[in-house]
Order: structure tokens, then C-alpha cells, then sequence
């Protein structure tokens, strides 16, 4: 027989969908399936039960060979790194829960660590502008309620937020948008031609690397002055066309995704695409949400936020917060030479940063604490498997749009496995010992 | 005026943060005392005279005081940063924050210098003969007043985010930039000598952007207006003149909409 958890909230992307239902074995130990869940959602839940998980931390020598360590040796060789650092790395942080979050974080207080999470290479250009220029922003809840105005900016849902557009975006009946996808326009601006542009009202095929000037060009005519023929690519009547669609909506709201924080203008693309959501609010009700990526990115920058007053890029080596994303930024630092440990958890870098970081790191002393093996546990020198969050234990999470979502334990992780939290509770003890703190 | 010279005699191994290289602090101070104060790499202090041989001595006032760095300083960071008068001549390169917040005296750099030289700066001169790094003469982050005074001249090339949030001062690049060029500005005057990428003045209120160069792709905020004359840094010639971003909010004076002024050299 097999037992039914409900309500179960998925630890992949930023939608946080917490509707899954998962059939687990009776003595709690064995997924069977996932319900409800899109397709990345289930095989999350399903990878925990590999028959060759990792469940022991291993140690690599010189020469590239594997070694299995207890969890109390890989607790002394990480403190170890971070007390006797000068400059030690800490990043990842979006692919875990809040308490994890804030144990690692007091870590970093105790070694004078840089904080850096994924945004960094993400939405961290997000909170760039939101420092410049301020958001006007909602809920997802609003967003199926109200909106008949919806723009993906630089953002393919349909592959990298599966349920967003039946959960959130494009097909739900809400309480005013009763006629789900009949009554809402959708607007897609994206060089290529991808799944969701196949949606689309209008498809804004936009020049690469010219989002800034079509944002600007938007803004221009919702003043109704001229443009240039062509602007980005697209023909200025489109551009007309569109900024009424916009204007005419009861309740918009512009999505956006990477294609646009970290193509050519970065920080600036969002600044104008704020401002083009404050242009909007003169004549009708807008707001602007980030597509973020890893379930917990947005929730490492509120625990950061709370307990330092910065999202990322957080520099604590003088013992008081530092933030100048530039120079305080993972990349920046390693290809500068400016740290001389790196410690990683829920993220992989060894797969998203250049090649040049990622071989910074490999000449490093350096911890990768992670369920699965990933580029990056292959670079580091000590790999830290620990329980997957949201499967294996819970803890709190939030939400693209900010909102906090309690994660809930469905299964037992394999017998000694440690938490994320667990793990790095040892780690803070151990380096309070050694700096005498 | 009394000059201090900081030799160069150990390559810092990660970087150095040496906020204490400005005449204000060196002011009134002997060359052992100098040599005392402390500088940072990461979390562990040390002091300058780990890094360098201090020789000289101080003025009595930061405006007495001259510092020579003799030699290079290319993973030194902080130097000048808020000074107030006196002045700082670096031999070779300089790392990032060149006279942020400086408030007056004269930083001159013989080789290059990274990211954010003159972050909010509001008053005095950074003359660098090599190149510059992004975000010269810009806001810090979330801060609405980037460069409010003084000069900043760059004989070679400039990187991205020139000026962003400028509200004063003047920025003169003797060679080409990277893309933005005085996003958001709202006053004072940047001059690029070579070509602009794109992006130049956008999100522009007010203030003057000259290029004697090309501009690779203008702003669709930007209309063209008259043509002018004009002296520009010692040479006369005849600019389009662009005004913009139409897109931006502009301020009222004597009942005309004031916009922001883009020069392109014809």
C-alpha cells in the first residue's frame, strides 16, 4: 500500500507550485510518483531515490581520485578553509532553505567571508535597478485575478517555468479574468522563436542586445512623440501598436528573464523596464515581476536583506557589510585573484560561470556541499552530500513575488545523511573554535 | 609642499584595501608613523609598510602634502578615496576607486586604473595618461548623485557606465568608450574625443554629452535639433545637436521643457 502527501511545494524554480501530491511508500522511505508536478518538478523528486546517490562525503587528491570521508572530517576540513582564509568565497545559497541560509551567513561573519548567491550571475542586475529606480511589483495571486495584459521579456516559461503560465500567467480563470487566456493579450519580445512566442499576440523579434533602446523607444510613444523607422529591429508602428495594447489593459504586468539581466545593459534593461512599468501606471495598473530561476534565490536575498541590508554581492571580510556588485561579485573576485577559498552549496557554478572562474576555483581550497554530483563537485576538493530540501526535510522558501512558502518533508533521507542545516551548524561551531569567537 | 614617496616592495597576494593613501591622512605624520598606519587584504589587517618603503614626511595640512607612489599600484585599491586637497601622483597603474568621493586636491595616474575612479566625487581632478575602467565619474550603487564636481580627464580609452547619475563636474576621454555613456544624467559635461558604442545618454534629463567620434547606434529618445559651433576643450567645429531622452521625465525652467544636450561632431 502507498500513502498520498498532499500540499507538497516543489523545490525546483521560483514558481514554488504547492499543489504536488507525491505517493510514498508506508514506512516513509520510497517515492513511488509525483502528481501535479511538471515534468523537471518530478524528476527533482525522483533523483533522491537514485539507486547510486552519493550519501558519504568524498575527498579528491591531486591525481582526480575519490576517497570517502566521514562527515566529521569534511566538517573539519571546511572550517578549516574558511578560518584560515583571508578571503573566502561563499556562494550558492539558492538552493536551500532560510535557516540554512542564515547558519551559513553567521559563518561568514565569523571568517569575514564575501556572500554571493546565483543572482550574481542571474537577476542580481534585477536588484541593481530595483536600487536605482524602485519596483512597483505584486503577488502571482493578483497576477491570475487580474491581469489581461501580460509581457515575457526575455523569458521562455514554457521551458524554464513550466506551470507559470497555467498556474499563474496565461490560461487560469481568476476572479476577473474569468475567460482565462480569452481575456488576457500576451506580448512576447525574444530574439528567437521559442514555445511560448509561439502564444503570443504579438512577437516582438527583437534585435540581440538592443533590449535597452526598444525599452526607450517604448517610452517615447506612450508620450506619443516620434521614433526612428525602425527601432531594435522592429518597425515603429509595431512599437505604436504595441504601447496601446499596453496602454488599453486594465492590468499589466512584464515578466522578465534572463535575456534580458545578463544580455548587453544589464542592470540597465531592468532600470528602463521599471520605468516603462511606472510610464504605464499613468494610464492603467502595472507591475513588473523577475522570472527567478532557483526556488530560493529570492529567499537568500531577503535573509540577506534582513540581516545585512544587501540581496548579494555581500563583502563582510572588514566585519561590517560591504556591496558593490563589480567588485564584490563571485566572477569578479575570482578573475581578479581576490579569494583564496571557495565554498559552495545548492548552486553549480562549474556549470554556469565562464571557464575562467571555474579552473579559479579547481586551484583553490574549496568545499562543494550538494545531493547530486555536478560539474562543481567535480572541480572542488572536498564534495558534502547532504539531504535534498523540500524532499527530504523542510524549511521555509520564497516565491518569485517575495511570498514565503513553508516546504514540507515527504520521504526519510538514506540512513546518516545530514541537512544542509545540520552540516553547516557543525561547520559554525567548529569555525568559532578556531577563530576563538 | 612636502612630498611622501611610497616605493613599491611586496606584491600583494590577494588585493589591498589602502583607504589610508590620501594627504588627508598622511597630513602632520612622520614617515614611521606612515609607515603604521594599517591597510587590508580581506579580513587580516596590516600595515602600509608591509607593502611599501615609506620615505619623506607629511605637511602639516592634507594641502601641504604630496604622495608619490613610485612604481605600480595595479592591486592597490582606495587610493584617494575622499580626499580633500594635497595631491597624489601614481607612477604606474592603480586598481579600483581612484578618488571616490574625492572632494578636492589632484590624483594624477601615469599608467591605467580599474572600476569606479571618481564614485560621487565633488570636487578636485583625476588626470590618468592610460585608460579607465567602467564606471568612471558614476553613483554608487542605489545612490541618485554620481560625479557632483571637478574634473576627470583619461587620455586613453574609457570602459562602460560613464558618468551614470553624473550631476556635475566634467569627464573628458581622449579615446573611445564601451556602451553608456551619462545614463541618467542630470547635469555637468562628459567629452569623449573617440567613438561611442551605443546607449549614449539614455534615460538622460539634463546636462551636455560631446563626441567628436561616431555613435554606433543612438537612443530612439534623442531628436535631432540645429546645428552648432562650438569650442570644446581647446578645438572649434561644428556639431549636430541632439536633444533627449524624450522618453525620460524632464524639468520645466521659464515654461521651456529643458532635455538633455547630445553633441555629435559632423
Amino acid at each position: 500500500m502507498a500513502k498520498l502527501v498532499t500540499d507538497v511545494v516543489c523545490p525546483f524554480c521560483g514558481t514554488l507550485c504547492d499543489d504536488l501530491e507525491v505517493s510514498v511508500t508506508d514506512d516513509g522511505k520510497k517515492i513511488l510518483d509525483v502528481y501535479n508536478a511538471c515534468a523537471i518538478g518530478a524528476e527533482k523528486f525522483l533523483h533522491s531515490q537514485a539507486s547510486d546517490r552519493i550519501t558519504r562525503p568524498r575527498m579528491q587528491d591531486e591525481d582526480g581520485n575519490w576517497k570517502d570521508v566521514s562527515y566529521d572530517e569534511a566538517v573539519e576540513y571546511t572550517a578549516k578553509i574558511l578560518a584560515d582564509a583571508k578571503k573566502p568565497l561563499m556562494y550558492g545559497w539558492s538552493s536551500t532553505n532560510c535557516e540554512s541560509q542564515a547558519v551559513g551567513t553567521q559563518i561568514g561573519e565569523v571568517t569575514g567571508a564575501i556572500m554571493d548567491n546565483t543572482a550574481t550571475v542571474c537577476h542580481g542586475t534585477t536588484l541593481i535597478a530595483v536600487q536605482d529606480v524602485g519596483i512597483p511589483s505584486c503577488t502571482l495571486g493578483e497576477v491570475v485575478n487580474r491581469a489581461d495584459r501580460i509581457v515575457f521579456w526575455g523569458c521562455n516559461p514554457a521551458h524554464a517555468h513550466p506551470r507559470h503560465m497555467s498556474r499563474y500567467s496565461i490560461y487560469p480563470r481568476g476572479f476577473f479574468t474569468g475567460k482565462g487566456q480569452k481575456s488576457r493579450k500576451l506580448v512576447v519580445i525574444d530574439p528567437r522563436c521559442t514555445d511560448t512566442s509561439k502564444l503570443a499576440d504579438y512577437h516582438l523579434q527583437i534585435e540581440q542586445g538592443r533590449d535597452y533602446e526598444l525599452f526607450d523607444a517604448f517610452r517615447v510613444a506612450f508620450k506619443g512623440e516620434k521614433l526612428p523607422d525602425t527601432v531594435a529591429g522592429i518597425p515603429k508602428k509595431t512599437i505604436y501598436e504595441v504601447a496601446e495594447t499596453m496602454k488599453s489593459g486594465r492590468f499589466g504586468i512584464i515578466f522578465f528573464g534572463m535575456g534580458v539581466t545578463q544580455s548587453l545593459s544589464k542592470n540597465h534593461n531592468i532600470d528602463a523596464a521599471i520605468s516603462v512599468t511606472r510610464d504605464l501606471n499613468d494610464y492603467s495598473k502595472w507591475s513588473i515581476m523577475p522570472m527567478r530561476g532557483h526556488y530560493n534565490v529570492t529567499g537568500s536575498g531577503e535573509v540577506w536583506g534582513w540581516l545585512h541590508g544587501f540581496p548579494f554581492a555581500l563583502d563582510l571580510s572588514r566585519g561590517f557589510a560591504r556591496y558593490n556588485p563589480g567588485d564584490t561579485t563571485s566572477n569578479d573576485l575570482l578573475r581578479r585573484d581576490e579569494v583564496d577559498a571557495v565554498f559552495v552549496l545548492g548552486s553549480d557554478p562549474g556549470a554556469h560561470f565562464p571557464f575562467g572562474s571555474v579552473k579559479k576555483i579547481w586551484g583553490l581550497p574549496s568545499v562543494c556541499i550538494d545531493p547530486h554530483i555536478t560539474p562543481t563537485s567535480a572541480v572542488c576538493k572536498l564534495h558534502v552530500p547532504v539531504a535534498f530540501v523540500g524532499v527530504e526535510t523542510g524549511g521555509c522558501a520564497y516565491r518569485m513575488d517575495n511570498v514565503p512558502i513553508e516546504c514540507r518533508k515527504v520521504v526519510e533521507p538514506p540512513e546518516g545523511m545530514l541537512t544542509d542545516e545540520e552540516f553547516l551548524k557543525k561547520v559554525l561551531t567548529r569555525v568559532k573554535e578556531l577563530k576563538g569567537a | 609642499m612636502a612630498t611622501v614617496t611610497l616605493t613599491p616592495k611586496k606584491v600583494p597576494s590577494l588585493r589591498l584595501e589602502a583607504d589610508n593613501i590620501t594627504p588627508d591622512v598622511f597630513a602632520g605624520k612622520s614617515a614611521a608613523e606612515i609607515a603604521g598606519l594599517h591597510v587590508f587584504t580581506g579580513n587580516t589587517q596590516e600595515l602600509l609598510g608591509d607593502y611599501f618603503t615609506v620615505a619623506g614626511s607629511a605637511g602639516a595640512t592634507a594641502a601641504e602634502t604630496s604622495i608619490v607612489i613610485d612604481g605600480d599600484a595595479s592591486r592597490v585599491k582606495y587610493i584617494g578615496m575622499k580626499m580633500s586637497a594635497g595631491d597624489i601622483l601614481v607612477k604606474g597603474n592603480a586598481d579600483m576607486y581612484v578618488g571616490a568621493w574625492m572632494l578636492g586636491g589632484k590624483i594624477t595616474v601615469k599608467g591605467s586604473i580599474d572600476a569606479f575612479a571618481g564614485t560621487g566625487m565633488t570636487g578636485g581632478e583625476i588626470i590618468v595618461d592610460g585608460d579607465a575602467g567602467n564606471y568612471l565619474g558614476a553613483a554608487y550603487r542605489g545612490d541618485w548623485r554620481g560625479m557632483q564636481g571637478g574634473l576627470i580627464r583619461v587620455g586613453g580609452n574609457a570602459g562602460s557606465d560613464i558618468g551614470t547619475f553624473m550631476r556635475g563636474g566634467e569627464i573628458i576621454i581622449g579615446g573611445n568608450t564601451d556602451v553608456h555613456v551619462g545614463t541618467h544624467q542630470e547635469g555637468g559635461r562628459i567629452v569623449v574625443k573617440g567613438d561611442c558604442k551605443s546607449k549614449v545618454g539614455g534615460q538622460m534629463v539634463e546636462g551636455e554629452i560631446i563626441v567628436f567620434g561616431d555613435i554606433e547606434v543612438m537612443m530612439p529618445g534623442f531628436q535631432y535639433r540645429n546645428d552648432v559651433d562650438l569650442e570644446v576643450d581647446g578645438s572649434e567645429a561644428t556639431f549636430a545637436l541632439y536633444e533627449g531622452d524624450v522618453g525620460e521625465r524632464h524639468p520645466k525652467r521659464k515654461g521651456d521643457v529643458v532635455f538633455g544636450k547630445l553633441y555629435l561632431k559632423y
